[in-house]
């Protein structure tokens, strides 16, 4: 647990990254911490690579995370963890969505995925949390709430306590999505544990 | 794309307090609204463009303020223009290549000057994450004659968005307030304030002497404008957004705007020349600060502006000698630049790119579909549709501006004459016809060439996030409005050969398509069918296609649409003989259920009878 950090999303456009690092910093910020982060909309959101930058605790100037600064990353998709290996430093944590979303080159046949590409990290003995959220979403009746597992896990990593996530969602999800999305966070915390 | 929409839920509810403070969780751009909505803003128009859009959404959510979606950006800042001179305050929002469409208007603004406030919010694009080129439109401020602010953060733009009304107000003349997509797209935390308005009382005022702007007044104005530039110099130097914070380093920087937070972040201890105003330029405070530190740097993203103007003051300093001039900065390529200390870091590992797609269900893969069998010239335009550049659709061949791909298409038949017939074709978006395409139709027909125009009308401007445009039938409230009739309005232009077909139905596309193409005189093709990601569509319920695997031949039409609900499954021979296929089969398509819209494009392209709805099998 630490007191600042930077959290770098990642994943693929469609993915609900966006909503994930906004649950994330209302909750960091009804703990009282210092937040700010950086998203990239438009063209970026239409199933391309997308990244949300956030940065909590201590004096924060840049919303940017500099390569190499990232503590927390959080993937939604494999290939896009190794994609930000850049943005991470020897101590990083890593929690991967282990879903494959596959990119147009793979779709239509012209290119592989990886294998093992995971293996990219674990090879420079960073820390690892694999996990299927998109099992773990389906499981609980909603494939949409793959973002909020994420953040289940995430919150594992944070600061933060359970409780004030669980009041984030109540405040700021509409009440027909609510149960739902906080029995995926809860979800989540446990395939952190596990 | 389905995971959206509790996203979309959340940012279409008012804006709440954070619990620890008073303080707003606000985006640069809901921070920028916010401002508006404090000075009293009465009248504001916009075109949506990324990274300025959310400024107008967000104002059209508050009481009290006019807002409005306007055709373009020129219009756009017309009508703030026309609310300025009745005395009200106005605003008018674009990106920075709306600010060429709207530079018009923008220069001989700066002659008539205002009345009523008047303020242009100009979101400049670097590193081009949704743009065609990254022009810095600081340039503008300075071509114009116009002062221009520039936030560093979002409690900063909504503050300074209010000392652009004051400043409007005070000097006779219109603002722009310049932000980037890190002050756009970043959250912070904003103090609500407390809201102001003007002393100018909204009535119809004639003065030929200010309004009028044909050589003998405009030649007054000139001279008054130099007067202006004259006294905002003067008082850029008091103004306490332009401001020194000493530090003990030998090492001086002046710097704005999202550069002056990396600077921070890279050399906590140096001195830094913060400029909130970055046009005119504070003189005097730049030549003492350069005075006072050992070596200057100037930090700014893009054109090296400032270092130009403080350069042409006679003062030595660096600036893109050291910091690129392309793309974003950020801390690590400040401090590199700067000591040449490169932070350890991790190498990119090769992977298969992940370039943005059309949605699953996208009319315009229907179109681009049809049009890639057409072996022709696609002078392409600015939206979601530009994407059908990509492999495997790889049909668009240009792309410049709004509204450019119609104009060409033209020129591209006058170049070629009778040589070029049926070799290219414009397309352009709904919003993008209305936006600039019409113009470049009637010039077709007007002087007589055979060109095609494809109209993409998805009724929605989408790649900005499906804002509504003249041929939506809504408003920016999403209250009833007036559809435009693309058809009618084609046929009053002039052009003869008007028709409409559905994108999802590719076979009647191609055909439809290539008599179009090959006709020797002006034809307009409307390509129609909704955007999925208009909430109507959203709420449909779609049934999904399913592939059936024994039927799949691997022929691989259908990932031929580079959908991104359909993928390729590889086999091994000894694979295929177990799953039934030939030996030399390689593998078959699958369609993922829960990613499918429904909309059926491979299932017409399947001769093979394995792609279909659960009901009809």
């Amino acid at each position: 647990m630490t007191e600042q950090g930077n959290i770098l999303f990642c994943g693929v456009g469609g993915q609900g990254i966006l909503l994930a690092s906004e649950v994330t910093a209302y909750s960091l910020l009804a703990a009282g911490m210092e937040v700010r982060k950086s998203e990239v909309h438009g063209m970026a959101q239409r199933g391309g690579s997308v990244t949300a930058h956030l940065r909590y605790g201590g004096k924060v100037f840049s919303p940017l995370i500099s390569p190499g600064e990232a503590d927390i990353v959080v993937a939604f998709e494999m290939l896009e963890a190794v994609r930000y290996l850049p943005y991470m430093h020897s101590s990083s944590k890593v929690i991967v969505n282990t879903h494959k979303i596959y990119p147009p080159a793979v779709a239509t046949g012209k290119m592989a995925y990886p294998e093992n590409v995971l293996g990219e990290l674990t090879s420079r003995d960073l820390h690892v949390k694999e996990l299927n959220a998109f099992d773990i979403a389906s499981g609980v009746g909603e494939v949409r709430a793959v973002n909020i597992v994420m953040v289940g896990v995430l919150s594992t990593y944070l600061p933060v306590d359970e409780q004030v996530y669980v009041d984030v969602m109540h405040e700021r999800i509409p009440e027909r999505f609510r149960d739902v999305n906080i029995r995926a966070f809860q979800e989540g915390r446990k395939a952190a544990a596990a | 794309m389905v995971y959206g929409f509790i996203f979309f839920m959340i940012h279409r509810r008012k804006v709440v307090t954070t619990k620890s403070t008073d303080k707003l969780w606000l985006s640069g751009n809901e921070a920028l609204a916010l401002g508006a909505y404090e000075a009293g803003v009465k009248v504001a128009s916009g075109y949506p463009g990324t990274p300025s859009t959310e400024i107008m959404e967000n104002l059209s959510k508050y009481d009290g303020v006019y807002t409005e979606w306007a055709p373009n950006e020129k219009v756009g800042l017309e009508v703030a223009l026309g609310a300025s001179f009745v005395g009200v305050r106005a605003l008018a929002t674009m990106k920075h290549v709306g600010m060429n469409v709207a530079a018009d208007p923008l220069f001989t603004s700066a002659y008539t000057g205002i009345r009523g406030g008047l303020v242009i919010i100009n979101a400049d694009d670097p590193e081009m994450h949704s743009s065609q080129n990254e022009q810095d439109n600081r340039n503008y401020a300075f071509a114009a004659k116009l002062p221009m602010l520039e936030p560093c953060d979002p409690p900063e733009a909504k503050e300074f968005l209010k000392t652009a009304y004051w400043l409007s107000e005070g000097y006779d003349t219109p603002v722009i307030v310049r932000t980037t997509t890190r002050i756009a797209h970043v959250k912070g935390q904003v103090a609500p304030g407390e809201k102001t308005g003007s002393s100018v009382k909204p009535e119809i005022v004639k003065d030929a002497a200010k309004f009028v702007m044909l050589p003998a007044n405009a030649r007054n104005r000139r001279k008054f404008v130099t007067e202006r530039m004259k006294k905002l110099a003067d008082f850029a130097e008091t103004f306490p957004e332009n401001r020194i914070e000493w530090g003990d380093g030998t090492r001086g920087f002046i710097t704005s705007g999202i550069s002056y937070l990396y600077v921070k972040e890279a050399f906590p201890e140096a001195s830094v020349l913060k400029l909130g105003m970055v046009w005119p330029l504070p003189e005097k405070m730049i030549r003492s600060f350069a005075e006072q530190v050992d070596e200057l740097f100037i930090v700014e993203e893009l054109d090296p502006f400032l270092e130009l103007h403080i350069k042409a003051m006679g003062i030595r300093c660096h600036g893109k000698d050291l910091i690129p001039a392309e793309g974003e900065l950020n801390p690590a390529i400040v401090k590199k630049a700067i000591t040449g200390e490169e932070s350890s870091r991790f190498a990119p590992v090769a992977l298969p790119p992940r370039p943005p797609n059309m949605c699953p269900g996208c009319p315009h893969r229907g179109l681009f579909y049809a049009l890639s069998k057409q072996k022709v010239f696609v002078a392409g335009d600015i939206g979601c549709y530009t994407l059908g550049f990509l492999p495997p659709l790889s049909a668009m061949d240009s792309c410049v501006c709004m509204g450019a791909g119609v104009s060409a298409v033209h020129g591209m038949a006058k170049a070629l004459d009778e040589e070029g017939m049926g070799k290219a074709v414009a397309v352009i978006g709904d919003s993008t016809f209305a936006h600039s395409g019409i113009t470049g139709l009637l010039n077709i027909v007007y002087n007589d060439s055979y060109s095609t125009v494809i109209i993409l009308d998805n009724r929605i401007t989408a790649m900005t996030g499906q804002q509504p445009n003249p041929g939506s039938g809504t408003n920016i409230k999403g209250e009833p409005a007036h559809i435009l009739n693309f058809e009618e309005l084609c046929r009053a232009i002039g052009v003869k050969n008007v028709v409409t077909f559905n994108p999802h139905q590719i076979t009647e596309a191609r055909k439809i398509l290539k008599e179009e193409i090959s006709r020797p005189e002006p034809s307009v093709v409307i390509s129609r069918a909704p955007c999925v990601l208009i909430p109507s569509e959203k709420k449909r319920v779609k049934v999904p296609y399913r592939t059936t695997r024994e039927n799949c031949t691997g022929c691989m039409a259908c990932l031929g649409l580079g959908c991104p609900a359909i993928h390729w499954v590889p086999v091994t021979p000894e694979e295929a003989v177990k799953l039934g296929f030939k030996e030399k089969q390689k593998g078959h398509s699958e369609i993922s259920v829960e990613l499918c819209n429904g909309c059926g494009q491979c299932a017409e392209l399947c001769k093979f009878d394995a792609i279909g709805r659960e009901e009809e099998k």
